[in-house]
């Protein structure tokens, strides 16, 4: 955790964040309105939400890549849960609740059934999708009450987005977590050495535990999010989106050994991804190319220091 | 007489600032079975592992047969004709005896294997080596006396003229060291050089013809097994006078603060039963695989115990371990000492939550202060300390949290005398103030000089207790390794 | 003592008992639906699974190294629209360059997650992740969002793997012709008994003289050039190609690949059970639609034998005395 390293990768994103947004405004005129960077956040914050707490189980030596596939179960959890006529409030508990569930369900694989993490999330992962294309099959659920369209849809003061609001709060908050209090060091800890900390008298599953879970509860706050802005729920919602999240984790500083990372670097590496997203979208670049650039990106991240270390 | 076919001369060989070798000889003759002898932390793992081609001399000869060789890597090793049995199984589970014995040297044919040919093999070697088991059984079913032999048959297929023996009755039954003990002469009727290493000084006198003895990196002595007596060879050995090395306190030992019941874990150690009082310090001897860390570990909480039971004292606030591996187990590497320290007492630091740079800050002044650690500050990575101050990190985070039981896992290997006797001093201290400590340690001086008492285990059991005046060395090497 | 004897391999034992389960599930159907066991059935479900069983042998290699191989489908994809698109511009060339192209092509992307896996020693999971939209997203550009349809494919291309042989597809004669030689090879060649040395004690290996990282990347490029072949095979076969075909199916195969016996942690896994564990799969498939469950719930139950399979080797996996082992 030194504090030279820290400061240089953050820096380097910040700069190139400065550079993304000096470029976009050059190549599009429409770029530089704030209704437009408003819109803009709308690509990344439900993303960065579920990016918050991934980058904390990472840390801690994890990894879950079912993230995507719990938003999908959560959607469609809710969109049933409406189509019983359950109003708002009660969906948003629906949506929490599944990825709360899913997330411990993850936990449980890990800590008591042994299972690594890489491929107890790549199981859930298929189950979960799997279950949200059996039960929905082909259809699509769209009977979600007006008043659900608040939270992804709403704004909270002028441009600035309720969505926006939420990540920026939970941002702060998960910075605070993880650099200030003490579970935060006991994340760095685990990741670093997770025997050194049994020795020290953690009790590391229980946290590992933990980081699934609240990993899936974020992942049910991402749904709800997703599901009101696009009011409609299809068992491919997000499809992909582990590719992505993941990455603006590496990219963040995350290393993917454990042990090492920042909240702010997670945060920057969201506004990097997000404006580079919507700055290419601007330019009529459909998005799976642009899942090139991310995937050419994380490979780069990982790669970069990995050879850098080699000489 | 014909030059022996192994030859080590003056090896020196360091790790970081640790010196494992200095100065080391060794002579293995043909037709010889020659006994490898020596405390934890000798050299004779290092030794064997230079022969095995794993590490490097820093300096020295080595010949074979006459001439002079560089063994750089495993495979060197083998070419020379140099095996070794390791006590870990380097084994293949996964893959048949037959195939395990011919692992990247199977006999081929246009890059396919000729599996007639290689089984045809196998069955040669396991039956002149007598072995219970065929080819044809996959090696995770073998048991470590079997994987052993598989190891003797995988050397004989390079025609291994050289075979080392790294502790290889540690969990071995009678009867299968008898088994491995005929093998052993066969090959040394054959013409090989084996090369031995026994804490056990009845398989010592039984099976070796010669014997090289080490101390603190140093071959000591070397001769003929028929020339001495084993009282010589444990004098050899131990070589230090015990005298007041160590700062011995007289405490009176008061309440009893830890009580051990039958306890017993399987595979591991069985029906060991002891009490620690306040104010004292109760050494644990024991050779390797006596069981004494997995003691430790199910005391301090990280497995639990199959039977028995073991309780603190009501009012006793909490046992600490500090672990064998400092590296691995007792630090966390990347962080900074203050870190380190603040790890296990974070509850303390920050009881509503919220880490105080100052707090730790001060906390780890505190101790680098009382004992002494050789850093920049508190924000130093622990990984840039030596050995001798990491240890110290690793007691001052435990000592912060005042248990009322302190247990200590081989709490000096491999650091220098200075940061011996500062941990020697903080120990004591303890003591002083009302701690009971269970200090486990290989090495003879440092037991006998700091213990009010002795327990003394061998393949899992408390095999004697010596009060401090009936603890010598001889009488603790004797309880610790008579078969 | 007795157990030493025994000359029964466990991975055999478990492929015997598999194959017995299978064939108690392939009964059961049959039982419930009769129609389920006659040969032009059976034909259908070998070419149904074909493809499955292929990339199924390639990614139990990779598993078996220790690694794993998620951009398998998209590469399939990729190299299924370069041959498609080769295709259509040279519609006279004939099936064999299409074939070279695919495997070639196939093995170089599987080449590039090697590289990265072995040199820089970066984790599978992240580097095939990464490959994984790199390889889709790059069909997009070579195809501009465009489908290559049936009617752009010469008659050579599709017929190829839809030749019969008594009663059994073209294709499905390839993947038992692959199986086959997987097994043999499996066997008998040098190089993959090193890689089951390699996975199975990367330490010990070392010592031996094989280097685990070569073997990681000789996987993964087998199973790349596999992939390639499977990409031509799959736009045949479904007479069409565009950016999303086999879009998730890389979990079907390490679905396939668990299920059959390769174990997670390396080291183990046979060719016959690689083959009935796609066989299982392919009957559960099958029979969806006859007991009247949509295919819909393919992926649920693909997690759910992952799972399975996942949690019961776990409890299998002999412990060594560490306390933890470090994760990632």
């Amino acid at each position: 955790m030194k504090a030279t390293t820290f400061l240089r990768w953050e820096a380097m994103l910040a700069a190139v964040l400065i550079a993304a947004f000096i470029v976009f405004s050059m190549l599009s005129p429409y770029f530089l309105s704030v209704d437009t960077l408003s819109d803009a956040t709308f690509n990344f914050t439900e993303r960065a939400i579920v990016a918050l707490p991934l980058a904390l189980l990472i840390i801690a030596g994890e990894i879950d890549i079912s993230v995507a596939a719990i938003i999908a179960l959560a959607s469609v959890a809710m969109g049933l849960g409406s189509a019983q006529g359950i109003g708002s409030a009660g969906l948003v508990v629906i949506g929490l609740g599944t990825g709360l569930l899913a997330g411990c369900i993850n936990g449980a694989l890990v800590t008591i059934g042994r299972v690594p993490s890489i491929v107890a999330t790549i199981g859930t992962m298929t189950l979960f999708r799997g279950a949200a294309y059996a039960v929905l099959g082909d259809r699509v659920l769209k009977d979600y009450p007006a008043s659900f369209a608040t939270f992804g849809q709403g704004y909270l003061i002028g441009p600035v987005s309720i969505e926006l609001t939420l990540f920026t709060l939970f941002a702060i908050l998960f910075g605070v977590f993880l650099h200030r209090t003490r579970w935060g060091r006991v994340t760095f800890a685990v990741g670093a050495n997770p025997v050194a900390s049994r020795y020290s008298g953690i009790a590391v599953n229980r946290y590992r535990f933990a980081l699934f879970a609240l990993t899936g509860l974020f992942s049910g706050v991402a749904a709800v999010l997703l599901t009101s802005r696009l009011g409609s729920t299809r068992p491919s919602i997000a499809q992909g989106w582990e590719l992505e999240i993941i990455s603006m984790v590496i990219l963040g500083g995350v290393s993917v050994w454990g042990g090492k990372g920042s909240i702010l670097g997670v945060v920057l590496a969201a506004l990097v991804f997000g404006l580079t997203t919507f700055g290419l979208g601007l330019m009529n670049i459909p998005g799976i190319v642009l899942s090139i650039f991310t995937g050419l990106l994380l490979i780069l991240v990982v790669a970069v220091p990995a050879l850098v270390s080699r000489r | 007489m014909e030059h022996p076919l192994l030859t080590l001369a003056d090896i020196r060989k360091s790790f970081g600032g640790v010196r494992a070798l200095e100065r080391a000889c060794l002579e293995l003759p043909r037709g010889a079975i020659t006994a490898l002898i020596g405390e934890n932390g000798a050299g004779k793992s290092t030794l064997v592992k230079i022969l095995s081609g794993i590490h490097q001399p820093d300096s020295g000869e080595i010949s074979f047969d006459g001439t002079a060789v560089r063994i750089a890597t495993p495979q060197a090793a083998r070419a020379l004709g140099i095996g070794v049995v390791h006590q870990e199984c380097l084994a293949f589970d996964n893959l048949s005896v037959a195939e395990n014995l011919f692992v990247n040297s199977q006999p081929t044919k246009a890059g396919l294997v000729n599996w007639p040919e290689l089984r045809a093999r196998a069955k040669t070697i396991l039956r002149e080596l007598q072995a219970d088991f065929d080819g044809d059984v996959p090696a995770g079913r073998l048991s470590i006396a079997q994987k052993h032999v598989m190891q003797i048959a995988r050397a004989l297929t390079h025609e291994s003229r050289v075979l080392i023996f790294d502790e290889p009755t540690a969990s071995l039954s009678q009867r299968e060291c008898t088994e491995l003990f005929r093998i052993m002469r066969a090959l040394r009727d054959s013409g090989c050089a084996l090369l031995f290493i026994s804490h056990k000084f009845e398989e010592i006198f039984e099976l070796a013809d010669r014997y090289a003895v080490f101390r603190d990196g140093v071959s000591v002595s070397a001769g003929r097994v028929s020339d001495v007596t084993s009282d010589e060879l444990i004098s050899l050995m131990v070589g230090r006078p015990v005298s007041q090395l160590f700062p011995k306190a007289e405490i009176r030992p008061g309440a009893e603060l830890l009580r051990v019941e039958h306890l017993s874990r399987d595979g591991e150690f069985d029906d060991v039963s002891f009490g620690l009082r306040a104010g004292e310090i109760v050494g644990l001897y024991g050779l390797v695989g006596a069981g004494r860390t997995e003691l430790a570990q199910v005391l301090f909480g990280i497995h639990p115990p199959t039977s028995g039971a073991f309780a603190l004292a009501a009012g006793t606030s909490g046992l600490a371990l500090v672990p064998e591996d400092r590296q691995g187990q007792g630090t966390v590497q990347p962080f900074s000492v203050a870190a380190n320290i603040a790890l296990p007492n974070l509850a303390r630091l920050a009881p509503r939550g919220w880490c105080n740079a100052a707090l730790e800050s001060g906390l780890a002044r505190e101790w680098i202060g009382r004992l002494g650690i050789k850093a920049r500050g508190p924000d130093q990575p622990v990984h840039q300390l030596s050995g001798g101050n990491q240890q110290k990190v690793v007691i001052a985070k435990w000592l912060a949290r005042n248990p009322g039981i302190l247990i200590l896992d081989e709490p000096t290997k491999g650091i220098d005398v200075g940061a011996k006797a500062a941990v020697h001093a903080v120990t004591t201290e303890f003591a002083r103030a009302g701690g009971a400590v269970l200090m486990i340690s290989s090495d003879l001086p440092e037991i006998i000089g700091m213990s009010d008492r002795v327990l003394v285990m061998r393949c899992g059991k408390i095999r004697g207790q010596f009060t401090r005046a009936q603890a010598t060395s001889e009488s603790l090497l004797r309880a610790a390794s008579d078969a | 003592m007795n157990a030493a004897r025994s000359r029964i391999s466990d991975s055999a034992r478990r492929d015997l008992a598999f194959a017995a389960l299978t064939l108690v599930l392939f009964l059961a159907v049959t039982w419930a639906f009769p129609g389920f066991a006659t040969p032009r059935s059976v034909a259908g479900l070998l070419d149904d699974t074909a493809i499955l069983i292929m990339l199924a042998l390639g990614q139990m290699l990779v598993i078996m190294a220790r690694g794993i191989d998620l951009s398998l489908a998209a590469n399939l994809a990729l190299c299924g629209m370069m041959a498609a698109l080769f295709n259509r511009a040279w519609p006279d060339a004939g099936v064999a360059p299409v074939l070279a192209l695919s495997l070639i092509a196939g093995g170089l992307l599987g080449a590039c997650n090697g590289l990265l896996v072995w040199k820089l020693r970066l984790p599978p999971i992240v580097v095939t992740l990464g490959t994984m939209s790199i390889y889709r997203g790059t069909i997009y550009l070579l195809s501009g969002g465009e489908w290559v349809n049936e009617n752009e494919m010469s008659r050579d291309f599709l017929a190829f793997p839809r030749g019969e042989l008594l009663g059994i597809s073209a294709l499905s004669w390839i993947s038992l012709a692959v199986a086959a030689a997987f097994g043999f090879v499996m066997q008998r060649s040098k190089t993959a008994r090193d890689l089951h040395a390699a996975g199975g004690n990367p330490e010990a290996a070392n010592y031996s003289g094989i280097d685990p990282g070569r073997m990681q990347f000789l996987a993964y490029t087998t199973c790349g050039a596999i992939a390639g072949v499977c990409g031509y095979l799959w736009v045949s076969r479904f007479a069409v190609a565009y950016t999303d075909i086999a879009l998730g199916f890389e979990l079907s195969v390490i679905a396939a690949c668990l299920i059959g016996g390769v174990a997670i942690s390396g080291g183990a896994g046979t060719a016959a059970g690689v083959v009935l564990g796609c066989l299982f799969i392919g009957i559960i498939r099958s029979s969806l639609p006859l007991v009247g469950i949509s295919a819909f719930w393919q992926m649920f139950i693909n997690g759910a034998v992952i799972l399975v399979a996942v949690l019961l080797s776990a409890r299998q996996r002999q412990f060594k005395r560490t306390i933890l082992e470090a994760r990632a």
